[in-house]
């Protein structure tokens, strides 16, 4: 027999194995080799919290009640993880995308991070985990007491609430040094994952140990046991359909709606492959934990007195056989299998309450808001020690209040079917865009207060919370009110009854309050991010604390801040570090830094985002992603303003070369004019000049020459005045100053004034005209002394280059369109084609100037005049002499 | 000494003047007023003078100017250049190209013809 304080030291020895074990791996974890830390193996291990005391003790104890019907506890797992392992894909992809700390911040961050969910989860998962706890703390106790009670010499535990409470304060001291080392609940727990790993080998190694014992040691071998099972009790239980179908069901939800499975499954998960590995290696690990399960049932009940309890065959059995050694093994089994669970719970328990309950109610009391800073992270440090605290507390009140009546298996059960609630929210969370929080609420709280009413409350027997006329009768004697036959459904098993409507219910309400609303944009975007969160994100960033991490964001970071600035931010911070030389380590605070640094050249919420990317940490959340898309609109509106400027100043420049262009041309045409003036001046002077010094000189000149050199004298000093007045016409002309006289008048009167202005009327000229005066009658409005000027002009031309033989001009009205055109056409050779094009240009005098007598200004006066009139005059190009057209505006001629 | 003068100008008034003063003093004035053909008139006629216009039809005097300096046997008569633009930029290309003299229009009478005197060293 084994001495009770042998036992006391080797399970604190255990205990200070476990708290090494806890250290070395965070020491390792923090040391950046993460290594086997994060193997699929202990990942798989670590969900070995599922298997509690209640699965190491109580499944026997289970099976020798109930037969086979423990087996469901394992199904529901196994069948969730083989066949929906994609499910728990997904919530592990949301989780790491949504940097979910808990299912509570699950619940919450889905429906719009909704607080008042948060409180609900948070709310639920305590109530419901609370009676598990103390059930754990029950079991060592128990444990505890077997052995004391065979060691009757030895210190008697007679107060088994002190073994209770030391148990609870040992854990709450573990819990705290090891599940809140690290602010950020995203970080894994590596010292607390590791020890749970080994806690999982320890209570594997003991449930087989005592198996085997039972079977090679006990019976004699496998024939034997078949028999042995064959004749016991357990195999005439009968089988109950309706039972498994529902245990299953608990049980498979079980596996991610606890708030320690929660933990395990999805934040503690180190990379979304390990969960591969994970559906297969934990089914058969809890296929190894069942093995034994009815063998080890079958032989306590019959090696055991009557009347001894059965959740505790797995240590009397060995103990009875005086097996020490096995059954010092079986006790650490146990203990193993409490002790993790509760410190998984309490951690997971203690985010929720910190992070839902503490920290709102603190912000609120501060009333700071975003002032907030510094000293937040020690307040939540702090909020979530005492929530570890507070969280063993109430199992430890719990185990007190009830004193451990209620046997192992149906606490289990009631706590499955609390959790289980959260499930509609979840499951519609994740797969259907059109949950609302409001349906999330409504569900949540049907099904919660449904649970409560039906299966939690009257768990604790009649007459305690309810009274039992309450529970035979109904509230004020309403019989299908009962907590145990809702709605008149009698003679159902309690378990499944409540399972039944509470599920039901929760179901129909979330289903019908999100069908009946629209989801807010938060919800919406939330929602989308949840529900599609294989098209948001690629396969989460694995945690790594490496080199590599630091090269990405220095990398990053030369292309922001330049190689020069970025090196030195990151020598400076490995200097800080005592790191000369090398990259420096990814801590907060230097990301922080960083984060500020890159925040200067990008903004805030893009540096937050790309540092948070690579570091892995986190995904780039909603938030993020419109606090980004607010600092580009900004900077994209800045740049459009810089673009809308630089376009302004260029075509500023361009304006200004134009017009600088445009100056240079006229200066070069004024120049040009002015030499042509020059030239068109002087040239007469010339002649007069001479011949007026020839006159003077006297001499012998005879009367003729006197006579012929004063004409040529007056003929000069006509063309410079000719050459004056059409200087001046066009001036007055091309500056718009020309004052139009309109009046109305006849085509063919201002031709027959033109005609005869040109002395062509009595055919003294050699110029013969052509007329058709029946088209000439046309009456118009405009100014005729100008339009006649035009026509003067053309019949002026006509005469001094037409160079026929027998020169003719026909005039010819037409009509065109909206146009009345006059079209004056000699029989000459014309105009060059070459020269059709300059003919309106001033002082384009194409031919012998003398015979002319013109400046080279006549049709360019034309043109100037013809344009104020509204008109136009063209050179007709194919009219075999030369040929001009004479346009005006109908409109305007005919307007009287 | 010869005294044969070509007059190239195409303002006929103006030719008329010239060709007087000259022929008074006793120059015997061919003219001609077409640029084209001027050069060959030069060949042709071998003047001991030459009164070259700049504004000819045709080609300008400063073309012409280019050519009698250009071909061997024309290279060094003398040419009076006259010109009605006036302006300095003429005078330089004037220079330039050669020509022995430069008048812009009007001129005095007595300066053109001793110019002409000049030019021939009479």
């Amino acid at each position: 027999m084994i001495p009770f304080d042998i036992l006391v030291a080797v399970c604190v020895a255990y205990v200070v194995v476990l708290f090494l074990v806890a250290f070395f791996a965070e020491r390792r974890a923090s040391a950046g080799k993460v290594g086997w830390l994060r193997s699929p193996l202990v990942y798989t291990l670590s969900l070995s919290v599922y298997c509690t005391a209640w699965t190491f003790y109580g499944a026997v104890g289970y099976a020798a009640r109930s037969g086979l019907e423990f087996l469901t506890i394992y199904l529901g797992p196994t069948l969730v993880l083989v066949g929906w392992w994609w499910m728990l894909r997904k919530l592990v992809r949301i989780g790491k995308t949504q940097r979910i700390t808990s299912i509570a911040d699950l619940i919450s961050s889905r429906y719009g991070k909704s607080n008042t969910l948060g409180v609900i989860v948070t709310l639920l998962a305590v109530v419901g985990t609370t009676p598990y706890i103390a059930l754990q703390l029950q079991s060592v106790t128990l444990s505890f007491s077997v052995f004391a009670q065979a060691d009757s010499e030895a210190w008697q535990p007679t107060d088994l609430n002190a073994t209770a409470l030391w148990v609870a304060a040992g854990l709450a001291l573990f819990t705290v040094l090891f599940g809140t080392r690290n602010l950020d609940a995203n970080e894994r727990h590596h010292g607390v994952v590791t020890a749970i790993a080994v806690e999982a080998v320890v209570k594997l190694v003991a449930l087989l140990a005592v198996g085997i014992f039972v079977i090679w040691g006990v019976a004699g071998g496998l024939g034997d046991m078949a028999d042995r099972i064959a004749a016991s009790p357990i195999a005439e239980t009968q089988f109950n359909g309706g039972r498994w179908v529902g245990l299953t069901f608990l049980a498979g939800a079980a596996i991610f709606t606890l708030p320690r499975m929660f933990q395990v499954l999805v934040v503690e998960n180190a990379d979304e492959r390990h969960l591969a590995t994970a559906s297969w290696a934990f089914p058969l690990y809890l296929c190894l934990m069942s093995l034994f399960v009815v063998p080890i049932a079958v032989i306590g009940l019959a090696t055991q007195p009557p009347g001894s309890n059965p959740d505790l065959f797995v240590l009397t059995v060995p103990l009875s056989f005086d097996r020490d050694g096995l059954a010092t093994l079986a006790f650490l089994g146990g203990f193993s299998s409490a002790t993790s669970m509760v410190i998984v719970a309490a951690i997971a328990l203690s985010t929720m309450v910190s992070n839902h309950i503490v920290m709102p109610l603190w912000l609120s009391w501060q009333n700071t808001g975003a002032t907030v800073s510094g000293d937040v992270r020690k307040v939540v440090l702090t909020a979530r020690r005492i929530s570890i605290a507070g969280v063993l507390v109430l199992g430890y009140l719990y185990f007190r209040l009830t004193g451990g009546s209620a046997a192992l298996a149906s606490i289990g059960l009631i706590s499955f079917t609390g959790v289980a609630q959260v499930l509609p929210a979840l499951i519609g969370g994740i797969f259907w865009r059109g949950a609302t929080k409001r349906g999330a609420v409504a569900g949540l709280l049907v099904g919660f207060f449904l649970w409560a009413y039906t299966l939690f409350l009257p768990s604790f027997g009649a007459g305690s919370v309810m009274s039992a006329s309450l529970l035979a009768d109904g509230p004020w004697g309403i019989g299908w009110l009962r907590p145990q036959g809702l709605f008149g459904v009698a003679g159902m098993d309690p378990l499944i009854h409540a399972m039944f409507w509470s599920m039901s219910l929760n179901s129909f309400a979330f289903f019908a309050v999100s069908l009946s609303g629209f989801p807010s944009p938060m919800e919406r975007l939330q929602g989308a991010q949840f529900v599609n969160v294989f098209e948001h994100s690629s396969a989460a960033q694995s945690w790594t604390h490496g080199m590599a991490e630091a090269e990405d964001l220095l990398m990053m970071s030369q292309r922001i801040l330049g190689p020069d600035k970025a090196q030195a931010l990151f020598q400076r911070a490995a200097a800080a570090q005592g790191k000369v030389g090398f990259l420096p380590d990814t801590t907060p605070a230097f990301l922080e830094r960083l984060e500020r640094e890159l925040a200067g050249s990008v903004g805030a919420a893009t540096s937050h985002a790309m540092v948070g990317q690579i570091v892995g940490r986190s995904s780039v959340s909603v938030e993020d992603l419109m606090a980004v898309a607010d600092e580009t609109a900004q900077m994209m509106e800045y740049s459009n303003q810089l673009e809308a400027k630089s376009e302004e100043l260029s075509r500023t420049a361009r304006q200004l070369r134009e017009a600088n262009e445009k100056l240079t041309e006229l200066s070069i045409q004024k120049d040009a004019f002015l030499s042509q003036i020059s030239h068109e001046l002087r040239t007469p002077m010339t002649s007069i000049r001479a011949f007026s010094e020839i006159l003077m000189d006297g001499g012998d000149l005879s009367e003729a020459d006197m006579t012929k050199y004063s004409s040529i004298i007056h003929e000069e000093a006509i063309r410079l005045t000719r050459l004056l007045d059409d200087l001046l016409d066009l001036s007055v002309l091309e500056n718009g100053q020309v004052t139009l006289n309109a009046q109305p008048g006849n085509l063919t009167d201002l031709i027959d004034r033109a005609v005869a202005a040109t002395g062509s009327l009595d055919g003294s000229g050699n110029l013969r005209i052509t007329r058709s005066r029946a088209t000439e009658d046309v009456a118009l409005v405009t100014d005729t002394d100008r339009l006649c000027q035009v026509f003067i002009n053309l019949i002026a031309n006509a005469q001094k280059y037409c160079d026929a033989d027998a020169p003719q001009l026909w005039i010819k009205v037409r009509q065109l369109g909206p146009n009345v055109a006059v079209d004056f056409i000699d029989n000459g050779n014309g105009i060059p084609k070459r020269s059709q094009d300059i003919i309106f240009e001033k002082f384009s005098r194409l031919s012998d100037r003398n015979a002319a007598g013109g400046a080279g200004l006549g049709l360019a006066i034309c043109r100037e005049i013809m344009s104020k009139l509204g008109g136009g005059i063209t050179y007709l190009p194919g009219q075999g002499g030369a040929a001009f057209q004479v346009s005006l505006p109908l409109a305007k001629a005919k307007a009287a | 000494m010869g005294r044969d003068v070509l007059l190239i100008e195409d303002e006929p008034n103006i030719i008329e003047a010239i060709r007087f003063i000259l022929s008074r003093d006793g120059w015997h004035v061919q003219t001609h007023s077409d640029g084209k053909s001027a050069y060959e008139k030069v060949l042709d006629m071998r003047p001991d003078v030459v009164i070259l216009d700049v504004m000819l039809p045709g080609r300008s005097g400063f073309e012409i100017l280019r050519d009698i300096r250009g071909g061997g046997e024309t290279a060094a008569l003398p040419v009076l250049m006259l010109t009605a633009k006036g302006q300095t930029k003429d005078r330089e290309m004037a220079e330039s190209l050669g020509a022995s003299r430069f008048m812009t229009k009007p001129f005095s009478n007595t300066d053109v013809l001793s110019t002409v005197r000049d030019l021939v060293g009479a």
